[in-house]
C-alpha cells in the first residue's frame, strides 16, 4: 500500500526514524490507559461470559475457587506439562496428520526443542518453518501455544499483582479463570483485529497447498501458503516470535511493508507496556504503574537510540565495505525500522526478527544481546516483563529502602528476608543458566562447530543462543546451526528452567506478599511512585546485568566492536 | 500418597481438557474465522498478491525473484540478464530467491568472508551496469534478511536504467520514467525506506518493450 | 511514671479538673524525687542538647583499636567462624587457593603479592568485627567486676543462712544491709534503702529502693548504701540483668536481625552470580586463546563479590548496639534496634518527656474590684509556706511580674504559717501587721471555696468564669483568698500551667518529617491534654489514659500495620511494653516492666526514645549505603581487570583501560589492594554510622545515593589509579 511517492529522498533516514519512534510512542500512549484499564477490569470482573462458562464446564474447573500460590503454581505447571507433551506428540505424528503438506515427522530432539520453545513463550526455532511444519502443527499446535503461553505469563503476573494488592489472605485468584479470560477477552479479540489488518496489508491466510509458478524470467518458483496472518498477529501480540517461515518477520508474507512492520512493533509492545497500567489500577495507585512504565520506557528508549546509532554508523569491516548495515535487512524496512524492531523484540520476550541480528554491527548485536540479558523487562514479555521488572523493583527498594533508614517496603508490603529470598533466587536463575550452559558448550569440542562465524562473533553466537533460551526470547545470532542434538536438547532444557523456575519464585513471592498485612506509607517511606525511584530502578537493572555479563560481553561483542 | 497421585491425575486431566478446548478455540475457530474474512474481503492479499501476465501467474508482488540468463554449460551460477532490472543479492536457496529456503547469510559484521563477498558483488554490479564502484548502493551488495526481498532502493534502480535501456533498445528517458513511476516513498512519509518493486517494474518494462 | 495516676484513676471518669490536678501534683512530686540525682540532669540532655552535639553521634574511633584487635582478627580466620559470612568465606577459600599456587610457583612475585593482599582482605574484615566487639568488651569487664561471686544472706523461715549468690533460686528471700552487694535481681519486699547502681548505669548518685510500688526493683551487682531491705529473687542465676548485659555488650548473644538476614541473602546471591561469572569465564577465555591463571581469576572474583559490605556487615550491627549502650540504653535484641528505625508511632508520656513535669504559675487573674498586684502579693505571701514546685513558681512569678521581693518566713513577725499538705490542699499564712489580722490562703478551688464559706465569706460570680477559662485552656486554677476586716473573700485566681520543654515542637516537626506520628499519653482531662498537645505540637493525644487505653491504642495502631514505640516503668505498663514493638523500660521501673520491654534505659530518661529511633534508622542507612557503595565499586574494578586479562588476545579491549593502568599485573594488583584498603578505610564509618539527619525519605535517598552510589562509582577509579601509580614505583613492577 505504498503512498506518498513524491516524498522520495525528501527526508534523511535518521529524521524519518526519529519520527517513526515518536509515532510509535504516541500510538502506545494512546492505548495505554484504556487498554490497561480494560485488562485490569478483565481480571477483576466477577462475571463470566457465556463462552467462558462453557469452557469451564469442559475443563471441569470452578472459576470462582480461590487458589493459594501452590495451587496456582500446580495449575501452571500441569497445563504447561500437558502442553509440552501434546505439542511434542503432534510433531512426532505429523506425517499422519491432514494438511501436513507432505512433511515428515519432526525428529525427537527437534520436536522436544520446539515443544519446549513454544510452551515457554520462547519460540526459538531450530527448524525452518516452510520445510518442516504443516498446517495442523503450525495452526493447531504452535499458534495455540502462542496464545496460551502468553496467557500463562500474564496470569502469573496478575497473581503477583494480586499479591501486592491483597492482604491477610493466601488467595491469588484462579489460574483457569485467569488463563481463559486472558485468551478469550484479551488475546483473541486483539489478535483477530490485528490479523485482519495484516491480511489487508498483504499477509497471507491460505490453507491450500503450495503454488508452483513460472517466473517472469522463466524460472520455476514455489509460493508458500499457510495461516500466516492469524499466526503472525498472536506471534507479536503475545510476544512469542516464532516465525511461520524461516525468515520470520523479514519474510514478505509475514511482514509485507513498512506499515505492517510498524504495526507489528506496536503489537509486540502494547501488552507489556499497558500491563503497567493494569498493575497500577489493581494496586490502587496508577502512579506506581507509571513509575514502572517510566523505568521500562527509559531503558527501551536508551536501547533504541544506541541500537539505531550503531546501525546507522555501521562500524565493522564488512559493513564498512558495503557502505551501510544492510546485510540481513530488508529494503522496505531499511536501517531505522530494522533497529527499532530488533530493540523491541529483544527487550520483550518476542524474538521475532525482521532483520538478522548476526549481521548487525558488533555493538548493535551486543545491544540486542544485552537487551535479552536484562531479563526482558523493558517492557518484557506478556506478563513476564511485568513480573520481572517488579522483582527488580523489589531489589531496588530493598537497597534504597535501607538507605532511608526503614525496613524496605514496596506498595505497603514489607520486603523482608522471605521476599528477598524469592527475589534473589529469581534473579539468580537466568544468569546461572546462560553462563553455565554457554561455558559447557564452549568447553566441549564440538558445539562450537555449529558457529558460522570465526573469532569473537562465533562465541557471541553460542552466548546469544543460551541467553535467548534462558530468557525465553527466541531470537538468534542465526549463524549458529542449532539443529544438533546437543543444542536442541540443552536449549530445550534451558528454556524450560528459564521459564518455570522463575515462575515458582514469583508465585511464592506473591503468596508471601498476599499474606502480609499492609504497612501504611509515611513520610519516612521510600516513595516508589517518584521519578527518583524510576531512575534508581533503571540504574539497578543496568548495573546488576552489566556486572553479571561484563566478562562474557567483553569477549564477544566488545572484543569484536573495539577491534 | 494415594491421595496426591489422584490429585495429580485429576489436575492433569483438567489441564488436558483445558488445552484441548483452547486448541479448538484458538487453533481452529480463530484461524478459520480470520481465513473466512480474509478470503471474502481481501481475497487477493490473503493469497499472496499474485501477479498475472497474460492470465498466467508469474509470481507474487511480495516475493522477489531472479532475473537471470539460462545456465550455460560450465557455469555454476547463472549470469544476470541485462534486459531486466536486477534484485538484491539473495542467499535463499542455492540460487537465491527460493521461497522454500527463506533466510539470511548471518555473516558477522567483521567476518572477512562477508567483506570479501561484498567487494566481489560491488565489482560485479559496477561492471555489469557500467558505473563506478562508488556509485553502487548498499542494497546492491548486501543480501536481504528474507532472501526474498521484492524491493531495491531507487538508487539501485537508477544505476540499472542505462544498462536496461541499452539491452532492450529503449530510450533511456522512458525507462527512467518507468522507474520514477514505480518508486514508492516511505509509508506515511516516515516508515521504512523508499523502494522500487522489481517484479512490478519488470512487468511494466516488458509491457513497454512490447 | 504514669502508674500512680493510672491506678487511682481507672474508676474516676467523673472527677473534676481540680481532683485531677491533685493526682498530677502528687505524681509530680514523686517523679521529681524518684531519681535521687538532680532532675536538671535529665532535662538538660533531653531535648535541646543532642541537636548541639550533632545528632546521633558515635563513639570516637581510635586507630589504636585496630592494632589491639589484631590478635582477635587472626583468631577469627577459623573457617568455622568465617562460614557465617558467605562473602568473606569465599575470599578465605580464594586466599588458601592462591597460597597453594604461590607455593607451587615460588618465583612468581605476582602470585605472592595477590596472595598477601587476599589474606589482608580477610584479616581486615575480621579486624572490623573485632574492633566493634572490642568496644563492648571494655564495658563488659566493668560489669564483670560488679558480678563478683557474692555471698547471699538467704532467709529460710526467718533464719538467715549464707549461700553463694549462684545458688539462689526464684522466690528466695535475701537480706541486704548497708555495704552488701545485692546478690541477684529481685524486688524489695521489705524496707527501704539507698542503692548505688553505678556499676550498671555509671551514675554515682544513689537511688532509693523501697518495697511496694514502682521503685521496688533491685539489680544484682548493685550495692546497698544504707538501711536494710529484704529482697525476693526474681531471676535465675546466669540470667540476671547484669549477665544479659554482659552478653549484649560483648556481642555474644548477638543474633542476626531480620534486615541483616535479608541483606545477607542478597549478598550471597550476588556472590553466587559473580562466582558463576568468573568460573565460566575460563572456557570463554580458552576459546579466545587467552587462558587465565587461577590466581587472576580468584583476584577477579574477590574484586567482584561484595567484600566491602560483607566485611563490615557484622561490625555495623555490633556498632549499632554499641551506640545505644553508649547512650546508656540496653537493647535486649538487635531486632528491637532495627524495629526502632521502623517505628511509625511514638507514645510519649506527657510528664517528664514533653513537659517538665510540674506546673508553674503563669498569670494572676483578679476578680472584679481587685488589682492583679494585690492578687500577686497575697499569692506570694500564701505560697511562702508551700515548698512544692507549684508553690515556688508562684513566688517566682510574683517577683518577675510585680517585683515583689521574696519574703522569708522569719522576716514576718507574728506569722503563723500554714504549710501545704495533700489533705488540706491549701497553704497560707495568718499574720498580724500593724495590729490587723490577716489570713491569706491559696490552694485548690474546692478547698479555698470551702475555706471562704467556712469563714462566712462569699465567692464572687466571676471566680467561676475565671476558673473555667483556665481549665479550658488546659491550665489549673488556684484560688487566692483572704480574710481580714472586710471578711473572707476570694481575691483572684492563679493560672498554673504545664510547661512544655524547650525545643519539643521542633523535635516533633522533625519526627513528622521522618514519618513518625507522636501521641502524647497523659492522665489529664481531655481539655488540658488538648491544650498541651497543641502547644507541644504532637500529632495526637490520649487523655485520662489508663493502662487498658494505652494497650488498646497500641493494638489499634499495630492493626493498621504501624510499629509502635513507648516508654514505661510501672508494673501495669508491662503488658503495653510487651505489646509495643519497641518498649523502653526505665531502669528506675519495676522488674516486671524491665522484663516486658525490649530495651532498658539506664538513665530513665523518656526523651531518649527519640534518639533510639534515630539510632535504629542510622543502623539501616549504614548498611544500605555501604551495600550500594560496594556494588557500585565493581564497575571500576571491571575496567581495571578485564582489559588486563584480555587485551593480549583482543588488543581492542585496551580501549577499556580508561584508567591507563601501567601493566596487566599492576592493574589487577591495584584493584585487589584497593579492595582491601577500602575495608579499613570504611571501618570508622561502619562503627560511627553514616551521618544521619531527620529528613524526608526522598531527600535522604537522594543524598545517600549521591554520596554512596555515585561516590561508589567514582572513588575506585581514583583509588585504583593512585595505587597503580604508587606500586609501579616499586622496582620489578614498574
Amino acid at each position: 500500500m505504498p503512498i506518498a511517492a513524491g516524498a522520495v529522498g525528501s527526508m534523511s533516514p535518521i529524521c524519518a526514524d526519529v519520527l517513526q519512534v515518536t509515532a510509535l510512542i504516541v500510538a502506545l500512549a494512546l492505548v495505554y490507559r484504556p487498554f490497561g484499564d480494560y485488562m485490569a477490569a478483565v481480571f477483576a470482573s466477577p462475571k463470566h461470559l457465556r463462552v467462558e462458562r462453557w469452557i469451564y464446564k469442559a475443563i471441569g474447573a470452578d472459576p470462582d475457587a480461590q487458589m493459594r500460590w501452590t495451587a496456582y503454581l500446580r495449575g501452571v505447571l500441569a497445563f504447561s506439562a500437558v502442553s509440552v507433551l501434546f505439542l511434542y506428540l503432534l510433531q512426532r505424528v505429523q506425517n499422519h496428520l491432514p494438511g501436513s503438506l507432505g512433511f515428515s515427522a519432526v525428529s525427537p530432539a527437534q520436536a522436544f526443542n520446539t515443544a519446549m520453545s513454544f510452551v515457554t513463550n520462547t519460540n526459538w526455532q531450530s527448524y525452518s518453518g516452510e520445510t518442516t511444519m504443516g498446517h495442523v502443527v503450525q495452526t493447531g499446535g504452535l499458534a495455540v501455544q502462542n496464545f496460551v503461553s502468553a496467557a500463562v505469563g500474564i496470569a502469573v503476573a496478575i497473581a503477583l499483582v494480586r499479591g501486592f494488592a491483597r492482604s491477610r489472605t493466601g488467595d491469588l485468584g484462579n489460574f483457569w479463570a485467569d488463563l481463559v479470560r486472558c485468551v478469550v477477552r484479551i488475546l483473541l479479540p486483539g489478535s483477530f483485529i490485528a490479523a485482519i489488518v495484516l491480511v489487508a496489508c498483504g499477509a497471507i491466510q491460505d490453507f491450500g497447498t503450495w503454488h508452483h509458478l513460472t517466473t517472469l524470467a522463466g524460472d520455476q518458483q514455489a509460493m508458500p501458503v499457510g495461516g500466516v496472518a492469524s499466526q503472525e498477529a498472536i506471534k507479536e501480540f503475545g510476544t512469542n516470535g516464532g516465525g511461520y517461515f524461516n525468515a520470520n518477520s523479514a519474510h514478505p508474507f509475514e511482514n509485507p511493508n513498512a506499515f505492517t512492520n510498524f504495526f507489528e512493533i506496536f503489537l509486540i509492545l502494547v501488552i507489556p507496556f499497558s500491563l503497567t497500567r493494569t498493575f497500577g489500577t489493581m494496586v490502587g495507585s496508577v502512579k506506581q504503574g507509571y513509575a514502572i512504565l517510566a523505568a521500562m520506557g527509559i531503558i527501551w528508549l536508551i536501547f533504541v537510540i544506541f541500537m539505531s546509532w550503531s546501525e546507522f554508523a555501521h562500524p565493522g569491516a564488512a559493513l564498512h565495505a558495503a557502505g551501510g548495515a544492510m546485510e540481513g535487512k530488508e529494503q522496505r524496512f531499511g536501517v531505522g525500522s530494522s533497529s527499532l524492531f530488533a530493540t523491541s523484540t529483544t527487550l520483550t520476550s518476542t524474538g521475532a526478527v525482521n532483520s538478522f541480528h548476526s549481521s548487525f554491527s558488533a555493538f548493535g548485536g551486543g545491544i540486542a544481546l544485552l537487551g535479552i540479558m536484562l531479563g526482558e523487562i523493558a517492557p518484557g514479555g506478556t506478563g513476564s516483563g511485568l513480573y520481572g521488572m517488579l522483582i527488580m523493583a523489589i531489589i531496588a527498594v530493598f537497597i534504597a529502602g535501607l538507605m532511608v533508614g526503614h525496613t524496605p517496603e514496596y506498595l505497603d508490603k514489607k520486603i523482608g528476608s522471605r521476599e528477598i529470598k524469592f527475589a534473589a533466587s529469581y534473579i539468580l536463575i537466568t544468569p546461572a543458566l546462560v553462563l553455565i550452559f554457554t561455558a559447557i558448550a564452549m568447553a566441549l569440542p564440538t558445539p562450537i562447530h555449529s558457529a558460522a562465524n570465526p573469532g569473537p562473533h562465533g562465541f557471541s553466537e553460542v552466548l546469544y543462543a543460551y541467553t535467548s533460551a534462558a530468557n525465553n526470547n527466541g531470537s538468534a545470532f542465526a549463524g549458529l546451526n542449532a539443529n544438533t542434538d546437543w543444542f536442541n536438547t540443552t536449549i530445550g532444557i534451558c528454556m524450560a528452567l528459564g521459564r518455570f523456575l522463575p515462575m515458582v519464585f514469583v508465585l511464592a513471592l506473591a503468596g508471601s506478599l498476599a499474606e502480609q498485612q499492609p504497612v501504611p506509607a509515611t513520610a519516612g517511606t521510600l516513595r516508589t511512585e517518584k521519578p527518583l525511584f524510576a531512575g534508581l530502578l533503571v540504574g539497578t537493572v543496568l548495573i546488576v546485568t552489566a556486572l553479571t555479563f561484563f566478562p562474557a560481553l567483553a569477549l564477544g561483542p566488545l572484543a569484536e566492536g573495539l577491534s | 500418597m494415594n491421595n496426591s497421585v489422584r490429585n495429580t491425575a485429576r489436575l492433569t486431566w483438567a489441564a488436558l481438557r483445558a488445552l484441548l478446548v483452547l486448541t479448538v478455540v484458538t487453533g481452529v475457530i480463530y484461524p478459520l474465522a480470520v481465513w473466512a474474512v480474509a478470503q471474502t474481503a481481501f481475497h487477493n492479499q490473503a493469497n499472496g498478491d499474485q501477479v498475472t501476465v497474460n492470465g498466467k501467474v508469474v509470481g507474487s508482488s511480495l516475493l522477489g525473484q531472479n532475473f537471470n540468463l539460462p545456465l550455460r554449460k560450465g557455469q555454476t551460477t547463472p549470469a544476470p540478464d541485462p534486459k531486466w532490472f536486477q534484485p538484491r543479492p539473495s542467499v535463499a536457496g542455492s540460487g537465491g530467491y527460493d521461497p522454500t529456503a527463506s533466510g539470511a547469510s548471518n555473516l558477522g559484521p567483521t567476518n572477512p568472508k562477508l567483506a570479501q563477498t561484498i567487494e566481489q558483488r560491488r565489482a560485479q554490479v559496477a561492471v555489469f551496469n557500467g558505473v563506478s564502484l562508488s556509485a553502487v548502493p548498499v542494497d546492491a551488495v548486501t543480501a536481504s534478511g528474507s532472501g526474498l526481498d521484492p524491493d531495491i532502493s531507487p538508487q539501485y534502480a537508477q544505476i540499472q536504467v542505462d544498462r536496461v535501456a541499452k539491452a532492450r533498445h529503449l530510450p533511456v528517458a522512458e525507462v527512467d520514467k518507468l522507474v520514477q513511476e514505480h518508486t514508492n516513498g516511505r509509508e506515511f512519509g516516515i516508515l521504512g525506506e523508499p523502494t522500487v518493486n522489481v517484479l512490478k517494474l519488470n512487468i511494466a518494462l516488458q509491457k513497454l518493450a512490447g | 511514671m504514669t502508674t500512680g495516676e493510672s491506678e487511682t484513676k481507672t474508676s474516676s471518669e467523673t472527677k473534676t479538673p481540680v481532683e485531677n490536678e491533685e493526682n498530677e501534683t502528687s505524681k509530680d512530686a514523686m517523679s521529681t524525687t524518684t531519681p535521687v540525682r538532680a532532675p536538671e540532669d535529665t532535662t538538660a540532655d533531653a531535648p535541646g542538647a543532642p541537636a548541639e552535639h550533632g545528632r546521633v553521634g558515635g563513639g570516637v574511633f581510635d586507630p589504636k583499636q585496630l592494632w589491639k584487635s589484631l590478635p582477635d582478627a587472626c583468631r577469627k580466620l577459623d573457617p568455622r567462624v568465617m562460614a557465617k559470612s558467605p562473602v568473606m568465606f569465599v575470599v578465605e577459600i580464594g586466599s588458601v587457593l592462591t597460597t597453594v599456587m604461590a607455593i607451587a610457583k615460588p618465583g612468581d612475585w605476582f602470585g605472592w603479592a595477590i596472595t598477601a593482599w587476599l589474606w589482608l582482605t580477610v584479616v581486615f574484615a575480621n579486624l572490623a568485627e573485632a574492633v566493634a566487639e572490642g568496644r563492648g568488651k571494655a564495658q563488659a569487664d566493668t560489669l564483670r567486676k560488679a558480678k563478683t561471686n557474692t555471698v547471699a544472706r538467704r532467709l529460710t523461715s526467718d533464719v538467715e543462712e549464707q549461700v553463694p549468690g549462684t545458688e539462689l533460686r526464684i522466690g528466695d528471700l535475701v537480706v541486704c544491709e548497708a555495704g552488701d552487694t545485692i546478690p541477684g535481681d529481685g524486688d524489695v519486699v521489705e524496707g527501704v534503702a539507698s542503692v548505688d547502681e553505678s556499676a550498671i548505669t555509671g551514675e554515682s548518685a544513689p537511688v532509693i529502693r523501697e518495697s511496694g510500688g514502682d521503685r521496688c526493683a533491685v539489680t544484682g551487682g548493685t550495692k546497698v548504701l544504707s538501711d536494710r531491705i529484704v529482697i525476693k529473687i526474681t531471676t535465675k542465676p546466669g540470667e540476671t540483668f547484669i549477665d544479659r548485659m554482659i552478653n549484649l555488650v560483648e556481642g555474644a548473644a548477638r543474633q542476626k536481625t531480620p534486615n541483616e538476614i535479608a541483606l545477607n541473602i542478597l549478598l550471597a546471591s550476588l556472590t553466587i552470580v559473580f562466582l558463576l561469572a568468573v568460573v565460566t569465564l575460563q572456557p570463554f577465555a580458552i576459546y579466545a586463546k587467552a587462558e587465565q591463571s587461577m590466581i587472576v581469576l580468584i583476584a577477579l572474583l574477590v574484586c567482584l563479590i561484595p567484600t566491602t559490605i560483607g566485611a563490615l556487615l557484622s561490625a555495623i550491627g555490633i556498632a549499632g548496639m554499641d551506640r545505644l549502650v553508649q547512650r546508656n540504653v540496653l537493647a535486649m535484641s538487635g531486632r528491637a534496634v532495627e524495629a526502632a528505625g521502623d517505628v511509625s508511632t511514638l507514645l510519649l508520656d506527657k510528664t517528664g518527656t514533653i513537659t517538665y513535669g510540674n506546673r508553674q504559675a503563669a498569670e494572676f487573674l483578679p476578680v472584679h474590684g481587685i488589682t492583679a498586684a494585690e492578687v500577686a502579693d497575697a499569692a506570694q505571701l500564701s505560697s511562702l509556706a508551700d515548698e512544692t514546685p507549684e508553690g515556688r513558681s508562684v513566688v517566682v512569678l510574683a517577683k518577675e511580674k510585680f517585683g515583689l521581693r521574696e519574703r522569708h518566713e522569719g522576716e514576718l513577725a507574728h506569722a503563723e504559717w500554714v504549710p501545704f499538705t495533700a489533705q488540706t490542699r491549701m497553704s497560707g499564712v495568718d499574720i498580724e501587721e500593724d495590729g490587723i489580722a490577716r489570713k491569706v490562703r491559696k490552694g485548690a478551688t474546692g478547698s479555698v471555696v470551702a475555706w471562704v464559706k467556712e469563714h462566712g465569706g462569699s465567692v464572687p460570680e466571676d471566680v467561676q468564669r475565671l476558673t473555667d477559662e483556665i481549665s479550658q485552656a488546659g491550665g489549673t486554677p488556684l484560688l487566692v483568698a483572704v480574710e481580714d476586716v472586710h471578711g473572707a473573700r476570694v481575691l483572684g485566681v492563679i493560672h498554673l500551667k504545664d510547661v512544655v520543654k524547650h525545643g519539643m515542637r521542633e523535635r516533633f516537626d522533625e519526627l513528622r518529617r521522618m514519618g513518625i506520628k507522636t501521641v502524647m499519653i497523659t492522665g489529664d482531662n481531655p481539655l488540658t491534654a488538648a491544650a498541651i498537645a497543641e502547644e507541644a505540637g504532637v500529632d495526637d493525644f490520649l487523655a485520662e489514659a489508663t493502662p487498658e487505653d494505652k494497650m488498646a491504642l497500641i493494638k489499634r495502631e499495630q492493626a493498621g500495620g504501624k510499629l509502635v514505640a513507648m516508654t514505661g516503668d510501672g508494673t501495669n505498663d508491662a503488658p503495653a511494653l510487651a505489646q509495643a514493638d519497641v518498649g523502653v523500660a526505665m531502669n528506675t521501673g519495676t522488674s516486671a516492666a524491665k522484663e516486658a520491654g525490649n530495651m532498658v534505659d539506664l538513665d530513665s530518661n523518656p526523651t531518649k526514645l527519640i534518639e533510639i529511633v534515630e539510632i535504629g534508622k542510622q543502623l539501616l542507612i549504614t548498611r544500605g549505603a555501604l551495600t550500594t557503595f560496594s556494588i557500585a565499586n565493581d564497575v571500576a574494578k571491571y575496567f581495571a581487570i578485564i582489559p588486563a586479562m584480555f587485551a593480549v588476545a583482543y588488543p581492542g579491549l585496551n580501549k577499556l583501560n580508561i584508567m591507563a593502568l601501567h601493566s596487566p599485573q599492576s592493574a589487577i594488583l591495584s584493584a585487589i589492594i584497593f579492595n582491601a584498603l577500602i575495608i579499613i578505610a570504611l571501618v570508622p564509618l561502619a562503627l560511627r554510622g553514616v551521618q544521619y539527619r531527620p529528613m524526608s525519605a526522598d531527600k535522604m535517598l537522594r543524598r545517600n545515593l549521591a554520596i554512596y552510589g555515585v561516590g561508589g562509582l567514582i572513588a575506585p577509579f581514583i583509588g585504583i589509579k593512585l595505587i597503580d601509580m604508587i606500586i609501579t614505583l616499586i622496582p620489578g613492577i614498574g
